[in-house]
Order: structure tokens, then C-alpha cells, then sequence
């Protein structure tokens, strides 16, 4: 619209103004400013205005046409037509009638955990909670958190209404019409302090949040599925940091606070302060909190961000629950069942309710302490590691699109406008990191989605979490690459005989069509052994010409173009040659194989234009650059000693970087029977930011089960969205640093993290650091901001904001500890230690961290010491997951794991996101024999029986039943011997036990009860996750009967001690 | 380079008359070898820090950083050992743990390493840093060594 001053990061320039500003009126021309893409748009709507919402605009009618503003007429007249269009939209997806089926699932575990589930899921929350005022309000009450429970149902609805409206409608005297809302803003603030302490729900709070999340991240993931290739085909990134980066991560120039704050947060929740007289009844209340629930208010008095901070109601009552739940200390050694019977969920935040409910999801998110340690005196007295888990890419399904020509940004630190900034007036915001008072454009001032002006707090910037801008032509140092793909094929005599290349020709040409991109996409084929061959796809050709070319010391690209071709044009030419390629190798008895000239020669023809390379390999390289002599030696495997992990030539890593440096990225799949260096082969992949596939012993007659796994994954491989040419920069307020990162990318600068490519699939992890302690800030920000070209050519930037609260005594860090984020962490930081020093430094630094953090609750916050191991109840769960990751394939000793495979779940340790690593580490198991429906869920009329979750524990198998064991990429479906019949009948379709077969991978579709449950429940953990995990059926008598046990953590095997002895020897180091 | 200017004039000056005597002449190559040591951190410095300003990127620095190690660790291996050859044992010894520390942060790089600084690790666990900081200390110890080759330079003269 404005392509010339839109972009001006100063939005002081006063001759743009004066243009802009009538511009910016007529609603019509910037509703084209503002595109809420496709069905996007709808529920956008919902987000922003639920139906309490909008009925009680009323109050904001005026404020439209305040002084202040020169909006005019236009958007009044406007406005009953709009509100009535978005109340009949948003009733219409929430008719409050019809609701209590949909909402009545995840209202009734709606517990403080469930909060933050996700954009999506928190816009539910937010239509309902804001709907208090009307009809419905038993509604909002039901989802709230049992522990604001109260202050949610009463005074939530109405004078949150009233607080957004005054300080809008008034600007100047800001500060006063806050102070008369605290009156009738607290009375019903008294009563829960007393009312406090029997709100604890011990059991809810441990059982009931997991349901919620499975559900509804189900709900989530599948529609969100769907669409994420077709609406928001976004995944494309660029990479350029002087763009994304906006230049240098300037120092940042922090103001000085301006003296009114109080007016701070435009959104104004009105309990900037707590009257002292409050804050002193508060924590009586609360018996055993007073430690804690005083720290609140005394931070309060010199903080500028009230409404922000802490939430003064949750640290005095609401928190108090969650408080006293999470740090009444366990006895470790006597809770004999510490697993919960329902999938672990997030810790909330402790944060005032209304910036919880815009809070990034945890599961893009996660901070592995959700209270931050003031200094970083206290967090190395907590011994427990700082540091992000992020999972910045992943498909979502609600994801609301900005497309406006300005991306408002604070001008010193780069920050994009977040929920967690605040705005001083109406004209002038701090920025949440860096504390600049910015200005805020004149075109922000108009709020596309109420179509008011003079709203800038409730823009959809400020309003999620999350959010996806299309970036204007500033963030693009050229123009969007198009989708480039090249195959890399071995076709050495090896490769021929696992037959491999049958499975993935025919996957592609399947999958042909479904490759995100556009018209512009281009596609390419390389196949070597110890030659390098081209395929001219030229057009016209009758046939796919190959070109060979034999030196390999010096490669070079035979014909310039042809090589690289369009793929909608010649489509016909590559499915010829996709079709013919694997005929054409079979008499092949070259056995030498050239992959390091493969890869040059790949990376070569794709450097003009960057992209993404494919490699299949089967074998360790042996001529040209880049060969390699096999270094595993099968007798020294149990040893932790003297195993080679580290790269033995730096030549991947060196190729790895000139491709991050042409935006090219390369994904290796290795298919080998023997020992292949997956740790030098692995650096290709790592530092380009590819992903690493491995399939151990592939044949495609002797391992049927691989080829499977090789299909499903292929097809998501190839289906997936993609984003090219991508940087993502992470900040952190002003005082945090980071300083180590963990994930397939390339660390260009300081905080820039360069991603040729960028996929749904990979996870990234930070350490971090308080460089400056944290004095008189009560929550602090990160913001991770992914700059991308999607597969459709455009240029856009996904942001994530996360605020989390600062505390100053250790008992709260301990309170807040996320523990499986801590276990995320501490594996990657254990593969890096492994790495550089030995395997057997990182298992112990793995114990030292369960030892040095118990000891340091211990000594610390325990005032009475008792016998046995006591540990916060929020890591009571930290010395089974050690222990699990000290079992896992990655870390394990005193196996036969193989070097590769050992390596290759390094590799995953590092790229796959949390949820995934959990389940990798700590898999889940259900018996699945006696599935009933009490307690399923339902799903668009499907019912998914939640049986509970068991330890991992022999003891816990019993020989009449059928387990299941969800171990993230695979699943295992264990039959006892003496499993009812009809389990085994009307489940596995087969007579008796005897004649269940030996390698069955499917189940079949009966048309029993208990078969449909039984499908039903594996196919609902399915969906969850975007590939495809293989069932096994296992016998006992079944070779992969020991894979099943393995995972079997809380049993003792030959040379790892069981759960039980494991806590005796971390408490003996505890007491000691 | 300020650094490097200063040392360059006292050293010409020097090194003439320094000639007939063998000691003398031991000192004036070594500050000659001083020569390549100082600029060579003095650019590490420089680099380093331009690394933590985000004026370059982690790639080219590296590839800067790396060629001048080899130099640096021959050049003070070569100075410790005339200072062995003309038993100077105070600087021999002082000089001694700081060419053994070169020698072996060389020889202790992992096979899979692009050098001593390794562009896709230098970012991680505060190695830019620690960097930084060897590199001072590195400076100061190499200053302070120059003064005490001039002052004894100097006095071997008076003593001519």
C-alpha cells in the first residue's frame, strides 16, 4: 500500500504522516492491508473478540471517536454491523448451547497445566473465559484453573471489561480511573486468600491436565494437518541476518523508566499494586507460603510493569495451591508409584492469569525453569541448568497471518511488538527486552480485526503469542529462491543389492505432486559410485540423458543447465526417469563408492540457487574426497571407552558450511548394513541444518519392517512443509545471555542461527546465562523470530514470545523446575560432552545433575531434614528420567549398540523436538487388553479409550494381557502368553497365541468392540505426531522381545542398576 | 597496529649493534620473532572481537584466526629455545609453560576440527570468550617478556 513510508522503522518522519493518515481510515482499504489468509481468517476473529467481548464493546464506541484520534465518523457507523458479524461468527463456532458437548472435554481437565496449550488452544480458553459476562459464564468458570478457580468465575469477566476500556478511553489521566477500579476489583479479591489453602487438589492437579493436552493437541493436529500444506504453505525462510537481524543486535539503550508507570500496559489489567493492606493479609492465609508469597509484593514496590509481574492473586491464593503442591517435598524412596497416570504436562508459569492466557504453548516453547532466578548466584545454587526448549516450525493450525507493510519493531533491539510489551499511551510502548520507549506507527493505531482505531493493545501482534508476519521486501537480500530438490543416489553394486531404490523411486513418483512448491519448482537427480552421473532432463528429449562423469578429484558440472529442471514442465521426462533408474544399476559391480564428489558436485549445481539435497547412502565412502576407513571395532562396543564419536576429517563439515553459505541444505539417509562413520557422514547434515535418517541393516527381502519405516518416513519426508533460505534469531530480555546451542543449524553470529532449511520436524535448544542479575524486573521475555521463504515464494517471519516470571528465592526456582525440559536439556548437553570428552564423563555429569540438585534442595530449602531422598515435587520425576536417559540407546553402556545407531540417536537427541525426545527416552505404556470407555475421549464421533499410563517395569507385565509400549518412532505391542482369548482373536484376527506371526506389523480392521477401541487408541497416538510410528506385535518368543524390555527403565539389567538402587546410590551421594 | 609499531623501531635500532655479541644477537631474534607474535594477537584480539560485534562472521573469522596459529606456535617455540641455546634459565622457564600450552591447545584439536577455532563451535559454551581471554592474557605476558628482552638487551650493551 505504502511500500515507500510503510516500512520506515521511524515512524517519526511527520511528512508520512499527514499521507498515511487518511489512508489509513476508510475501513475498506485496510481491511486489504490486513489479510487474515484463508479459513485463518475466522477464527482469528474469535480469537480476538469472543462473544463477551464483543457485546460489551459498547464502552468502546466513544473511545473511537475520542479527541485524540482524527479517526472520524467512519468507524462508528461501522462498528454495529461489524460487532453483530463478529458475534454471529464467533457464536456461531461457540454457540453457547452447543459448546457443552465440544468444551465439556477439555473443561472438565482444564487444570493450571492446561493453560498454555497452544495459540489454538488458548484462543478456546480465552472466547470462553472472556464470555463470562454472558450467559455461559458457568462455562468460563469450568475452565479456569482450579486454582483461580474463584477469581476467575467472580470478578474475572466484568472488571477485566471495564479495565481494557478505561485506560483507552482516557488516556491522559491514566492513572486514575485504574484507582477507582480497585475497589470493586477487590472485594472479591479478599475472600480467597482464606479460601486459599482447601483449593489444593493434589490429584487433579497431577492427573487431571495431561488428558486435556492429548486431547486437545489431537484436536489441533488434526486440522492442522490438512492444512499447513494448503493454507499456510509457509514454511519458506530466508537467512539473511543483516535482514532479519535488522543489523547488529545493537546494544540495547535502555531508557530510563519513565516516572508515571503506572499506567504502564496499556491493556491496563487493573491490579497494577496490591494495597499493602492486601499483601499483609494474603500470606496468613497461606500457612508455610509466607517465605515466598512475600516475595511478591516486595518486588512489586519498585516495578514498573504491575499488571505483568507476578500474579499478585495466584502468589497469594491461587499459587498458593499450585505452591504448596509443588514444593511439598517427596520421599522418593517411599512413593512406589511417582509415575502419573497421564502424560506429563507443562508447568504453568505463575504468572497473572491474563498474560498466561496469551503466553506462548509450551509445546513451541519451553523454558526449563518457568520462575527464571533473579541472579545467577541463585540459579547455580539451584544446580539446575537455564535454558530454552523450542520447537519453532511445527505445524500448527491456528496460526494467525499479518500481512501489513509495517512490522513494528522496537527500534534498538530489534524485538517485534509482542503481548508482553507494554504500552505507556497511546502513542508510545516499551519494548519488553531492552526497555526502549518506542513510538507506535500511526498505521498500527487502526486495529484491523475490531476495525477500530486508536487500539494499538489489541492488534493481533499483541494479542498472540505467536504469530506469522509476511515480510515486505526489506527482509529479503534477493528474491525468494524457488524450491529447489536434488536427489543424491547411490548406485554402488551394495546399494543395488538392498534394493533401496525401488522403495524410493516409486515413493517419489507418488509423492511427485505433493512436493511443496509452485510453479517455479525444480527438481534434479545425481547417482555415483566411483563415478558421478547427471541426469539432462532436457525438454524435447525423448529420453532422460545421462551424463558420467569419471573425475572425481576434480569435479565439475558437465552442461550448465538441463541439469536443474522445472518440474511441471518435464514431468514426464522424471517420472521416465524415476521409473527406469532402478533397472538401470543392476548389473552394476562397482563397489567403490564417491560420495564425498558426489556431494561437491551436488552442491555445485545447486549453489546458484539454494535448496534442499537428498542423499541416499549405503556404504563408508572409500575414493574421492571425503573417504573414510571404518574405525568401529566390534570388541571395544560395551566399553564406554575409546569409541569414536567425533568426525574423523573435518571435510563434511567444511562441505557443510559452503552449503549453509549458498542456502543449501542436505538431508542424508543411510541405509547400511555395516558401520558406515554416520559420525563424520553426520556433519554434512548437521551444520546445514538437514535432518539425519537411518536405517539400520536395510534389505528389502530380509528387513520388510525397514522398508516400511523407509516408506512412511519418505512420504512425510517429501510431503512435509519446508522453508527455505531461513535465520532464526532468539532474543532474551535484557540481563539473560545465551550461550550454547544445540540443533542442526550453523551459528553465523552470536545469535543468529542460520537454517538453509527448516522443516516441522526439528527441535533446537539453548543454554543459558543471567549475565546481569535480574533486580526489580518481575517477568522477563524471550522471543525467538524465524525469517523464511515458504515453498509458495514468500518471504515471512514466524515469531514466538514467551514471558516468564523472576524469583528470588531458591524454593520458587525449585517450585517452577520443569523437569522434562530439564531432562531435554541435560541430554543434549550430555551429547556434547560426550562428544568432547568421553561417554562415560557425560553419564556421570548425568548423575551429578540429579545428585547436585537434590543435594542443593536438600541443604538449601529442606528446613527439617528427614530420612530418605526428598525431592520438589515438580523433579520428582528427574531421577527416573536421568536414569532412563542413562538406559537409552545414545548414552547406554554394555550393549552391543552399534556405533552408527549409537550416533544416530545422538542425532535425534539433538534434533527432535521435547515431546518427541520424551517419548524416545521414557516411552509410555498401556495394557490395552481390557480397554473400556470410561473416561475416552471423544473425537468427532470417534471414542479413544485413555487407559492409564504404567511404569516401565516387568513387575507391572502381566502374562494374561496385551501391553502397549509408545516409544515415539516406534511402538510396540507386547502379547503375554496367557493373553485372553478374545483379545487375541477379535484384536490380532488369529486363532490362539501360537499362530500370531512372527513379524506382523498390522493390525486388522475387525468389526469387534475391542478391535475398535484397540485401533482407535493406536491410531489417536498416531495422529499426534507428524510421522508415522510402526507398530510391532511381539511375541515372546520374538527377536524384538529385547528392544521391548530395554525399554523396560525401572528394571535392573546386566550393567544398569535398576530405579530402586539408583535412588539408594543418589541418596547415599545426597546425604553425604 | 599500535602494538606492533613500537616494537619494530627499538628492534632495528637494536639489532645492528647487538650483532657482535652472540646473547645480544639471541635477544634481538627473538624480538624479530616477536615480530610475527605480537600483530598475530594483536589481529586475534581484533578478530575476536569484531566476532562478538557481529561485524563478521563466524567462517571467515575462523579461517583468519587458524592460519596465524602455526606461525604463533613456532615462532615462541623458536624464541624458548634460544633462550635455552644462550641459558637464559629465568626466561627460559618463564617462556617454557606458555609454548607448551600453544603446542598443545595445536596437537589436542579433534581430528573432525577445522583448527584450534572451529567456526560451528566457537559460538558454544563460551569458547569466544575464553578465546578472548587467553588472547589477553597472551598479550600482556608477551608484553611484559618484550620490556624485560630490552631492559637486558640494553644493559648487555652498557656492559660492552
Amino acid at each position: 500500500m505504502h511500500p515507500s513510508d510503510g516500512q520506515g522503522y521511524s515512524p517519526s518522519v511527520p511528512g508520512s504522516y499527514s499521507h498515511q493518515t487518511p489512508a489509513k481510515v476508510p475501513p475498506h482499504q485496510s481491511s486489504g492491508q490486513y489479510n487474515y489468509s484463508g479459513s485463518q481468517n475466522v477464527s482469528q476473529l474469535n480469537n480476538y473478540q469472543g462473544p463477551g467481548q464483543t457485546l460489551n464493546r459498547p464502552p468502546v464506541t466513544p473511545f473511537s471517536g475520542s479527541p485524540v484520534q482524527q479517526t472520524g465518523p467512519v468507524p462508528q457507523v461501522l462498528l454495529p454491523a461489524l460487532q453483530n458479524s463478529a458475534a454471529v461468527s464467533s457464536a456461531g463456532s461457540f454457540p453457547p448451547g452447543a459448546s457443552p458437548p465440544v468444551l465439556s472435554n477439555w473443561q472438565y481437565s482444564q487444570t493450571p497445566g492446561s493453560q498454555p496449550v497452544g495459540s489454538q488452544t488458548s484462543h478456546l480458553a480465552h472466547v470462553t473465559g472472556t464470555g463470562s459476562a454472558q450467559p455461559p459464564s458457568s462455562l468460563s468458570g469450568n475452565t479456569n484453573p482450579p486454582g483461580s478457580y474463584q477469581y476467575a468465575a467472580s470478578p474475572g469477566g466484568p472488571p477485566l471489561q471495564n479495565s481494557y476500556m478505561k485506560p483507552g478511553s482516557a488516556p491522559p489521566p491514566v492513572t486514575q480511573p485504574l484507582t477507582p477500579l480497585h475497589p470493586p476489583a477487590r472485594p472479591p479479591l479478599g475472600p480467597p486468600p482464606v479460601g486459599g489453602p482447601p483449593l489444593i487438589r493434589p490429584s487433579t492437579l497431577v492427573a487431571g491436565p495431561p488428558n486435556t493436552q492429548s486431547l486437545l493437541n489431537s484436536a489441533a493436529n488434526r486440522e492442522g494437518d490438512a492444512p499447513s500444506t494448503a493454507s499456510d504453505g509457509s514454511v519458506v525462510q530466508n537467512s539473511y541476518d543483516a535482514i532479519e537481524g535488522g543489523g547488529l543486535m545493537a546494544t540495547p539503550h535502555p531508557s530510563p523508566a519513565p516516572p508515571n508507570l503506572k499506567m504502564n500496559r496499556s491493556v491496563g489489567y487493573s491490579y497494577p499494586t496490591l494495597p499493602p493492606g492486601y499483601q499483609n493479609t494474603s500470606p496468613p492465609g497461606a500457612p508455610g507460603m509466607q517465605a515466598s508469597a512475600l516475595q511478591y509484593p516486595d518486588g512489586s514496590k519498585h516495578f514498573h510493569q504491575p499488571a505483568l509481574g507476578t500474579n499478585h492473586l495466584t502468589a497469594s491464593m491461587g499459587g498458593l495451591s499450585l505452591q504448596q503442591e509443588g514444593l511439598r517435598p517427596v520421599n522418593l524412596l517411599q512413593e512406589r508409584n511417582i509415575l502419573p497416570t497421564t502424560l506429563l504436562k507443562a508447568p504453568v508459569p505463575n504468572l497473572h492469569e491474563d498474560i498466561q492466557k496469551l503466553n506462548c504453548n509450551p509445546e513451541l516453547f519451553r523454558c526449563t525453569l518457568t520462575n527464571i532466578p533473579q541472579t545467577q548466584a541463585l540459579l547455580n545454587k539451584a544446580k539446575l541448568p537455564l535454558g530454552l526448549l523450542l520447537h519453532p516450525f511445527k505445524d500448527l493450525s491456528q496460526l494467525p497471518v499479518v500481512t501489513s507493510s509495517t512490522i513494528v519493531r522496537c527500534r534498538s533491539c530489534r524485538t517485534y511488538i509482542n503481548p508482553f510489551v507494554s504500552f505507556l499511551d497511546q502513542r508510545r510502548w516499551k519494548c519488553n527486552l531492552c526497555y526502549r520507549v518506542n513510538d507506535v506507527p500511526e498505521e498500527f493505531m487502526y486495529n484491523p480485526v475490531t476495525r477500530v482505531y486508536g487500539e494499538p493493545h489489541k492488534r493481533p501482534e499483541v494479542q498472540n503469542a505467536t504469530i506469522e508476519f509476511m515480510a515486505p521486501s526489506e527482509y529479503m537480500l534477493r528474491p525468494p529462491q524457488p524450491p529447489v530438490y536434488l536427489f543424491v543416489f547411490d548406485v554402488s553394486h551394495n546399494a543395488i543389492e538392498t534394493g533401496y531404490l525401488n522403495t524410493v523411486c516409486q515413493t517419489l513418483l507418488d509423492n511427485l505432486d505433493l512436493l511443496p512448491g509452485n510453479t517455479r519448482t525444480k527438481i534434479g537427480f545425481i547417482t555415483f559410485d566411483s563415478t558421478i552421473h547427471f541426469y539432462s532432463l532436457q525438454e524435447g528429449l525423448s529420453q532422460p540423458q545421462m551424463l558420467i562423469v569419471s573425475d572425481i578429484e576434480d569435479v565439475f558440472i558437465p552442461m550448465p543447465e538441463n541439469l536443474l529442471v522445472n518440474l511441471n514442465e518435464n514431468k514426464e521426462l522424471i517420472q521416465d526417469l524415476l521409473r527406469t533408474l532402478p533397472q538401470m544399476f543392476t548389473k552394476s559391480l562397482e563397489t567403490q563408492s564417491a560420495l564425498g564428489p558426489a556431494l561437491q558436485a551436488a552442491f555445485k549445481l545447486m549453489s546458484p540457487t539454494g535448496g534442499r539435497i537428498s542423499v541416499f547412502q549405503t556404504q563408508l565412502p572409500s575414493v574421492g574426497m571425503g573417504a573414510l576407513k571404518s574405525r568401529e571395532e566390534p570388541n571395544q562396543r560395551a566399553t564406554a571407552k575409546d569409541i569414536h564419536l567425533t568426525p574423523s576429517t573435518d571435510f563434511y563439515k567444511k562441505l557443510a558450511l559452503d552449503c549453509s553459505g549458498q542456502q543449501v541444505a542436505v538431508d542424508l539417509f543411510l541405509l547400511s548394513g555395516q558401520y558406515s562413520d554416520l559420525a563424520s557422514l553426520g556433519c554434512i547434515s548437521r551444520y546445514s541444518a538437514g535432518s539425519v535418517y537411518y536405517y539400520q541393516s536395510y534389505h528389502h527381502k530380509h528387513n520388510p519392517v525397514q522398508v516400511e519405516k523407509l516408506q512412511k518416513e519418505l512420504k512425510r519426508y517429501l510431503t512435509r512443509k519446508i522453508g527455505f533460505e531461513a535465520v532464526m534469531r532468539i532474543r532474551c530480555t535484557k540481563g539473560l545471555s545465551i550461550h550454547t546451542f544445540h540443533g542442526n543449524f550453523f551459528v553465523r553470529s552470536t545469535d543468529l542461527l542460520s537454517l538453509p532449511n527448516v522443516n516441522p520436524d526439528a527441535g533446537y535448544a539453548v543454554q543459558m546465562s543471567v549475565e546481569e542479575s535480574l533486580t526489580d524486573m518481575q517477568v522477563v521475555s524471550f522471543q525467538s523470530a524465524l525469517l523464511y521463504t515458504s515453498s509458495k515464494g514468500e518471504r515471512r517471519i514466524r515469531v514466538h514470545t514467551m514471558c516468564l516470571p523472576v524469583v528470588t528465592t531458591l524454593s520458587d526456582v525449585y517450585l517452577g523446575a520443569d523437569v522434562q525440559a530439564i531432562t531435554g536439556l541435560l541430554a543434549n548437553m550430555a551429547v556434547d560432552r560426550s562428544v568432547s570428552a568421553t561417554l562415560s564423563d557425560a553419564r556421570d555429569a548425568l548423575v551429578n545433575a540429579v545428585i547436585d540438585s537434590l543435594s542443593a534442595y536438600r541443604s538449601s530449602v529442606l528446613s527439617i531434614q528427614q530420612p530418605g531422598l526428598m525431592a520438589p515435587n515438580s523433579l520428582r520425576l528427574f531421577p527416573l528420567y536421568v536414569l532412563a536417559l542413562l538406559k537409552q540407546k545414545a548414552f547406554q553402556t554394555g550393549t552391543n549398540a552399534r556405533l552408527d545407531e549409537r550416533i544416530f540417536t545422538m542425532c535425534q537427541v539433538k534434533n527432535q523436538p521435547l515431546v518427541y525426545l520424551m517419548l524416545m527416552t521414557h516411552p509410555s505404556l498401556y495394557r490395552v487388553d481390557n480397554l473400556t470407555d470410561e473416561g475416552a475421549l471423544n473425537i468427532n464421533d470417534r471414542t479413544i479409550p485413555q487407559p492409564p499410563i504404567l511404569q516401565l517395569s516387568v513387575e507391572k507385565l502381566s502374562r494374561d494381557g496385551a501391553y502397549l509400549m509408545d516409544a515415539g518412532s516406534v511402538m510396540f505391542l507386547w502379547i503375554g502368553k496367557n493373553c485372553g482369548q478374545s483379545f487375541i482373536s477379535q484384536v490380532l484376527g488369529v486363532p490362539n497365541y501360537g499362530s500370531v506371526p512372527q513379524n506382523m506389523t498390522h493390525l486388522p480392521e475387525l468389526e469387534t468392540a475391542e478391535s475398535i477401541r484397540t485401533i482407535a487408541f493406536i491410531s489417536w497416538l498416531r495422529e499426534q505426531r507428524p510421522f508415522f510410528p510402526i507398530l510391532y506385535i511381539v511375541k515372546d518368543d520374538s527377536p524384538l522381545k529385547s528392544s521391548f524390555l530395554q525399554n523396560m527403565i525401572e528394571d535392573r539389567t546386566e550393567s544398569a542398576l535398576s530405579y530402586y538402587e539408583f535412588l539408594l546410590h543418589i541418596q547415599q551421594q545426597v546425604n553425604k | 597496529m599500535a602494538i606492533g609499531g613500537t616494537p619494530s623501531g627499538a628492534v632495528e635500532g637494536g639489532e645492528q649493534r647487538a650483532l657482535p655479541n652472540l646473547l645480544d644477537k639471541n635477544k634481538a631474534l627473538s624480538i624479530l620473532s616477536y615480530l610475527s607474535v605480537f600483530p598475530d594477537l594483536g589481529l586475534q584480539i581484533i578478530t575476536l572481537s569484531d566476532l562478538e560485534c557481529d561485524y563478521i562472521n563466524a567462517r571467515s573469522c575462523c579461517s583468519k584466526l587458524n592460519k596465524w596459529v602455526v606461525p604463533e606456535v613456532i615462532g615462541h617455540a623458536v624464541v624458548t629455545v634460544l633462550m635455552l641455546i644462550s641459558l637464559h634459565w629465568f626466561i627460559f622457564l618463564l617462556n617454557l609453560p606458555v609454548a607448551t600450552w600453544n603446542i598443545y591447545r595445536y596437537i589436542m584439536v579433534p581430528s573432525g576440527n577445522m583448527g584450534v577455532f572451529d567456526p560451528t563451535e566457537i559460538h558454544n559454551r563460551g569458547q569466544l570468550k575464553s578465546h578472548m581471554k587467553e588472547a589477553m592474557i597472551k598479550l600482556g605476558f608477551h608484553l611484559l617478556c618484550f620490556f624485560m628482552y630490552l631492559y637486558s638487551m640494553i644493559l648487555a650493551l652498557i656492559n660492552d
